[in-house]
């Protein structure tokens, strides 16, 4: 990728990573609880420990 | 809303102003909105034919071993023993040029589906794909990424991609070529037919969810490509693999069930084209519910739902009252299915949403009201002039030796594995011949025969002659199965063309169908399915003819064909044919001289056939070590070819055949002229005389050029090179090529 | 009583059947076990076959490895019983965990399909008895994200628990990058567990199982588990 665009001309690039975006709709009442829940879901399924790592935000949605 | 169209919704729709009239006055009203929408999808070229179909007529489609000719989703042929051969070829060339991945993609994946539906398992796939030159970087990325687009859905749907045929000439630049070509088995009780029956029946929705994408993908494939066309991108489909994997399965278990009364995949101008298609074969008529059809977006309109070409869709006709039996099938494969609607005797396609009517067009008008048109053919001048030209050879560009070399790592001559190796051609434990020989070859497990395909595109001079162009290509295929041992059982065509109101082009068309139709009359080999594509056209101009002939045959021993690599030290090089070689026309004239010029070999059907069931026999009997049809580049590039997959050198010497000196050029005609009807073959020299008898019974002519070995490939007196220079040339000029990309 | 091989189907799978095919020619009885059960049927022996379990989903096998039937090969594993997984298989066995590491992309970032050669290391294991290390086999690969991938630790483990079961060489039985198709870390094709029990490969011995196919030597790892347990008296 970092070729790639330097091959376009940008050449100040340095690094580049990739990875993955994934958004979650939740219902729940508890932020707090939420918050243990969506790691839970990363450990468990949504990320891969051996080869990538995770972050997430909540975000809260007006109904 | 019945206000009269703008000329811009028109040309959206694709509809002439003549076309509209006629609509009106056949129904005797003015269509609506919805509609109009339905009639410019079906009366489109890519649905309608309309300006093919009276040419494609004249293609003979009968034979012993045809089950099913064109008219369907596929050609159907009998392979003995109660196993049926279901194949077709399609084009998907504007898409390609617009989104090169998801084009390619969907493209496999409108075939694979033309094919289950009939009940068919698919078995194999064949890509045959043009483009401009590829010193420019265009170029390159339009073939790495419609590569990619035919592997990532190939290899994910698990059907292996056995063959193809890449060809590189910059009057591809504005318009790519991709034809996919599927082949699939089926028993003769699973044979499916896209027939609706039985008023009261239920129509069933099965597959993705309908969304935009692709409406008006039928009628943008009938226009040409401008610079709007990039605007378009959303009437390129997205295609999941995965899921059709998953509807492949359950369509299958379902074939042969008695409560399926018909199946159509939905692929041009999506629900119109596959209830009314349906409907009209059976005589009967659809209604349909759009408020029942389930939505990926939000918001969408009757017209969008019926004219949606989301991927991955399947209609069924079931007996009424047996819907839940068809649903617990597609919902074990986690497939979404919908009870739509219902056949109606009335033949119409009516339209409801939520119980109301938004739109009905009776079948006679929708699928047949259409008119044949008839554009003017006229050969263009040019053809004349060019016609007679003989290419100069007093002052070649380059010596032999460098000429061959250049030769072996052009693009359309250099060894395709680059492209064959991103593509899983072993999936299904049946390929024996697999991509980079001349056919491939499945086996049927269980029994003692198999099955040989390949797809050959017409070359360049067909711009010229687009008779004998055509022609050329359906002895290229027959030659092809040849030299894996097959007899050729029928032919697909996808016929891609620029222009049909340019005069030149309906005179190409017009000769090219004709060529096609004599070709196959007199080799008494059935043309069972098709496909055409007109308006391959970028800011006006147009693409050369390019007939592409996809062929099948039978192999009574798959694994008797011998490769095209030399085997044995000593052995001896036989050329089989006696046509003469000819530079006009040839892939070393486009090289040196960037033109093709003056008429392709001469064609013979007759001796071309004899040819053909000779190396059959010779393959058969396996008499021969290796077997190669004599192609592009001539016998240097041919010879060498041998030489490089079986990484042994050889010795030959071509004669002139007069006792004066040969006339300048002679050389490089004996080396890179093309040819018809010719083979080059190796064997050990004590079976020449069988060679001899059996080439005596069947009228063929031959002469042994040399033999085996060495570390040099030698045509003595004329040019010599080493094997390792012919290897490296040959072998990594793609992988280079595409390396700067 | 012949051996019987328990052959996995999740959607998306596709060489099931190429895996029958070549366990009828080693001589064993092929039973599909569809995902969506726990049932074994009585299988020796399961198979994860290759394909795009639920389309490669999220990761490749990250939600086949969770289906019922996974449960119940996990407890077969623990216990003992044989598992092979190839390609998409090898994948959801490291997904669940019963085979340390992971399969990233294809070093050179495209799709490979050819001819491989491994060679067969020191591993303890029923698939390879029968098979003398430094053995050479000719099994094709065919897959976009074989590149095999562990932590250095990990990797530690591995080579010193003797798990590396083949490795990518040269005809000859070389090793090095230049026969290394996808970028594998140490040349890894194919690993087992610590029980030798689970094994877990990229290339597809069940294309390998017949001359006219190209090459017989992928049937010899279904032939020593075959002929393995007849000679054990079962």
């Amino acid at each position: 990728m970092t070729d790639a665009l330097h091959a376009l001309g940008y050449s100040e690039v340095l690094g580049t990573r990739v990875g993955k975006y994934i958004r979650l709709e939740l219902s729940a009442a508890d932020e707090s609880a939420v918050a243990k829940r969506v790691d839970e879901m990363c450990r468990r399924l949504l990320c891969n420990g051996v080869i990538e790592d995770y972050s997430f935000e909540i975000v809260p949605r007006a109904i | 809303m019945n206000a009269t169209p703008t000329a811009s919704e028109l040309r959206e729709i694709a509809l002439t102003e003549q076309e509209y009239h006629r609509a009106i006055e056949i129904l005797g009203r003015t269509p609506n909105r919805l509609e109009l929408g339905m009639l410019g999808a079906m009366w489109s070229e890519h649905c309608s034919y309309k300006t093919s179909k009276p040419l494609l007529r004249q293609l003979p489609s009968e034979g012993s071993s045809v089950v099913l000719g064109p008219g369907e989703n596929a050609g159907v042929v009998d392979l003995g023993d109660d196993l049926l051969c279901c194949f077709k070829i399609e084009s998907h060339n504007h898409p390609s040029a617009i989104e090169p991945v998801q084009g390619a993609a969907t493209g496999v994946g409108g075939i694979l589906r033309d094919v289950f539906a009939m009940g068919a398992r698919p078995v194999a796939l064949l890509d045959a794909i043009r483009f401009g030159e590829p010193t420019d970087p265009l170029q390159r990325h339009r073939f790495a990424r419609v590569v990619e687009g035919i592997g990532f859905y190939g290899n994910c749907i698990g059907v292996p991609t056995v063959g193809g045929e890449t060809y590189f000439d910059q009057a591809y630049a504005g318009n790519c070529l991709v034809n996919a070509m599927c082949v699939g088995i089926a028993r003769r009780d699973q044979l499916v037919r896209a027939v609706a029956a039985g008023a009261g029946n239920p129509v069933l929705l099965v597959g993705a969810d309908t969304g935009r994408d692709g409406i008006h993908g039928a009628t943008f494939a009938s226009v040409q490509l401008d610079d709007s066309a990039e605007e378009r991108r959303p009437a390129v489909q997205v295609g999941n693999p995965f899921l059709e994997k998953c509807l492949l399965e359950a369509c299958l278990e379902l074939c042969g069930h008695e409560a399926l009364i018909g199946l159509q995949d939905c692929g041009a101008a999506g629900l119109t084209s596959s209830c009314a298609e349906m409907a009209h074969r059976g005589r009967v008529g659809i209604e349909i519910d759009v408020a029942k059809v389930s939505r990926r977006e939000q918001g969408m309109t009757p017209y969008e739902v019926m004219l949606s070409e989301s991927q991955e869709r399947m209609v069924l006709v079931v007996a009424k009252g047996r819907e839940a039996e068809v649903q617990s099938v597609f919902d074990r494969w986690q497939l979404r299915s919908d009870v739509i609607g219902s056949v109606i005797a009335s033949p119409e396609l009516r339209i409801l949403d939520s119980g109301v009517e938004v739109g009905s067009l009776p079948l006679e008008v929708l699928v047949d009201g259409f008119l044949e048109r008839y554009p003017v053919a006229c050969p263009p001048e040019f053809v004349n002039e060019a016609s007679r030209e003989e290419p100069l050879l007093l002052n070649p560009p380059w010596s032999l030796e460098e000429s061959w070399l250049r030769l072996l790592m052009s693009p359309n001559c250099a060894n395709s594995n680059w492209t064959y190796r991103q593509y899983d051609h072993q999936v299904g434990d049946d390929t024996v011949v697999g991509p980079g020989g001349d056919a491939a070859v499945l086996r049927f497990k269980g029994r003692p025969d198999g099955i040989a395909m390949t797809v050959d595109g017409a070359h360049r001079s067909t711009v010229l002659y687009p008779r004998l162009g055509t022609q050329l290509a359906v002895a290229e295929a027959i030659r092809n199965l040849a030299v894996v041992g097959a007899e050729p059982l029928a032919i697909t065509n996808c016929l891609n063309f620029g222009d049909p109101d340019q005069p030149e082009v309906m005179w190409q068309l017009t000769e090219a169908v004709g060529g096609l139709a004599e070709a196959a009359q007199a080799l008494a080999i059935p043309v069972v399915s098709g496909n055409v594509s007109l308006y391959n056209d970028y800011r006006g101009t147009g693409i050369p003819p390019t007939p592409v002939i996809g062929m099948v045959g039978r192999v009574k021993c798959p694994g008797a064909a011998p490769g095209v690599g030399f085997r044995k030290v000593g052995e001896q090089v036989v050329v089989l044919g006696s046509a003469e070689a000819v530079l006009t026309g040839s892939e070393y004239q486009r090289l040196a001289q960037g033109r093709v010029a003056g008429p392709p070999p001469k064609l013979e059907l007759v001796a071309e056939a004899a040819a053909a069931k000779a190396v059959c026999e010779l393959v058969g009997r396996g008499l021969l070590s290796s077997a190669h049809d004599l192609a592009l580049g001539g016998l240097a590039v041919t010879l060498a070819e041998c030489c490089v997959a079986g990484g042994l050198g050889a010795s030959v010497e071509l004669a002139y055949s007069s006792p004066s000196d040969p006339p300048p050029g002679w050389a490089h005609g004996a080396l890179f002229g093309e040819t018809a009807g010719s083979y080059l073959v190796s064997l050990p020299a004590e079976s020449l005389p069988t060679l001899n008898d059996l080439c005596v019974r069947h009228g063929v002519g031959w002469r042994r050029i040399g033999e085996v070995g060495g570390a040099l490939i030698e045509v003595s007196g004329l040019a010599t090179i080493s094997l390792e220079q012919a290897m490296v040339a040959n072998r990594d000029a793609l992988s280079t090529m595409m390396a700067r990309s | 009583m012949s051996f019987r091989f328990g052959i996995a189907v999740f959607p998306g799978t596709w060489s099931d059947r190429d895996c029958a095919h070549a366990v009828g020619r080693a001589g064993g009885e092929a039973v599909f076990l569809w995902h969506a059960e726990k049932d074994l049927k009585g299988a020796d022996c399961v198979i994860l076959p290759g394909g795009f379990a639920h389309g490669d989903y999220l990761r490749a096998g990250a939600i086949a490895r969770f289906a019922p039937l996974m449960e119940a090969v996990t407890d077969h594993a623990r216990s003992g019983g044989l598992v092979l997984g190839i390609c998409n298989g090898f994948q959801i066995l490291c997904e669940a965990g019963l085979l340390p590491g992971a399969l990233l992309r294809n070093r050179d970032l495209q799709f490979r399909c050819q001819d491989t050669t491994l060679l067969v290391e020191p591993a303890d294991s029923p698939f390879l008895a029968g098979i003398p290390v430094g053995s050479r086999l000719n099994v094709p690969i065919s897959h976009g994200q074989g590149r095999y991938f562990a932590d250095p630790m990990m990797l530690a483990n591995l080579e010193e628990g003797k798990q590396v079961a083949l490795r990518y060489c040269s005809p000859a039985g070389e090793l090095g990058d230049a026969h290394n198709p996808n970028g594998s870390l140490s040349h890894i094709a194919g690993i087992v567990n610590r029980g030798g029990n689970v094994l877990g490969m990229m290339p597809h011995p069940e294309r390998a199982c017949e001359p006219l196919l190209g090459s017989e030597d992928g049937l010899r790892l279904f032939s020593s588990v075959t002929t393995g347990l007849v000679a054990a008296g079962r």
